[in-house]
C-alpha cells in the first residue's frame, strides 16, 4: 500500500515526509506501548498510535519505520515533528479511533507482519 | 581481535525527554560502521529498552557499547534500586511501573524478554540498594 493511501483512507493530514507519500509500505502495527511495538521481530513500517511523545519516533526509527500515524486527531509537539523529520519519516494524523484506524487498513490488505504471523 | 571502537554516554535520569537519545545516535553511528541492518536493529532496540529502564527505574546511568568487526557489546549502568528477583523481572508482562510511565508508552513488562531476545548473551548484576548493570552481547554475522 502507498502511504498516499492510508492517507485517503483515514482521512489524514501531513505534518511532515510530504516528499516520500508514494513510498510503499507492507505491513503496520497499533500500539500505545512501545515495548510492544519492540518486541516483533518482522519489518513493520507504519505505527499507529495515540501517544504524541518523542519516544514514539525513537521507537519508529528503532525499527526502520517509515510512517507513523497519530490517531484521535492528537495534535504532536514542535520537538516531535522535527524528530521525525530529521529522522526521514512520514507523520500523518487521523481523526479516526485506533480500532477504526487499524480496521481500515487491515480491511484494505495492509496486514500486521508481527512474529505469529504469515 | 582488532581494537574495539569505544562510545560512552551519560543516560539523564531527569529528563524523560531525552530518554532513548543515545540509542538513536548508536544507530547512526552503527550504520556509519555499516555493519547489516539485522544487527544494527538488534543492538539498537536492545539498547534503547535498556536505555529507558535506567530512565525510568533507575534515575539514569552509564552506557558503554564497544564495538568489534566481530562483536557489539552494550554496558548499561546505573545506581538505581536494584532489581530484587530477576527472573520474576525477566518474565513477560511483569512490570513495576506506575500508571505515570504508563501513559508515557513504557510498562508493558516487554523491556527485559526483547532484551534476551535481541542480543545473543545478557547478564544482569544487580544489588539491590545499589545497583544494576546489564551487559548485552551481539555475535555480528560474517561477511
Ligand atoms: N535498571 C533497572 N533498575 C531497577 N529495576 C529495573 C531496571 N530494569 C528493569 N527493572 C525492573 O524490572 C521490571 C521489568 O522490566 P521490563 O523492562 O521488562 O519492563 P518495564 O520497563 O516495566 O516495561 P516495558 O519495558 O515494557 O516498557 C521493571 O518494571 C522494573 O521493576
Ligand atoms: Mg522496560
Amino acid at each position: 500500500m502507498k502511504i498516499k493511501t492510508i492517507i485517503d483512507l483515514l482521512e489524514a493530514e501531513v505534518l511532515c515526509g510530504e516528499d516520500m507519500l508514494e513510498e510503499h509500505v507492507y505491513s503496520a502495527c497499533g500500539s500505545d506501548m512501545m515495548s510492544d511495538v519492540l518486541a516483533y521481530v518482522k519489518e513493520q513500517a507504519v505505527l499507529l498510535t495515540g501517544l504524541i511523545n518523542l519516544q514514539v519516533v525513537r521507537t519508529a526509527v528503532m525499527m526502520d519505520m517509515k510512517c507513523i500515524v497519530f490517531v484521535r486527531g492528537k495534535n504532536p509537539p514542535e520537538e516531535v515533528i522535527e524528530l521525525a523529520k530529521e529522522c526521514g519519516i512520514v507523520v500523518l494524523r487521523s481523526p479516526e479511533r485506533m480500532y477504526v484506524a487499524c480496521g481500515k487498513l487491515y480491511e484494505n490488505g495492509l496486514r500486521g507482519g508481527g512474529v505469529d504471523e504469515e | 581481535m582488532s581494537e574495539p571502537i569505544q562510545f560512552h554516554f551519560n543516560i539523564d535520569g531527569e529528563d524523560f525527554t531525552s530518554a532513548g537519545k543515545a540509542s538513536v545516535q548508536v544507530k547512526k553511528l552503527l550504520r556509519q560502521l555499516s555493519f547489516d541492518a539485522d544487527t544494527i536493529r538488534r543492538v539498537s532496540v536492545a539498547m534503547y529498552e535498556g536505555e529507558i529502564n535506567m530512565v525510568i527505574h533507575a534515575n539514569g546511568g552509564q552506557a558503554d557499547v564497544i564495538v568489534w568487526d566481530e562483536k557489539i557489546e552494550v554496558i548499561l549502568a546505573d545506581t538505581g534500586p536494584g532489581i530484587p528477583d530477576v527472573s520474576l523481572a525477566m518474565q513477560e508482562g511483569f512490570s513495576t511501573a506506575k500508571e505515570n510511565i504508563r501513559s508515557l508508552g513504557f510498562g508493558a513488562g516487554m523491556g527485559l524478554p526483547n532484551m534476551k531476545r535481541y542480543s545473543d548473551d545478557m547478564k544482569i548484576d544487580t544489588v539491590v540498594g545499589e545497583g544494576t548493570t546489564v551487559t548485552m552481547s551481539f555475535t555480528v554475522p560474517e561477511g
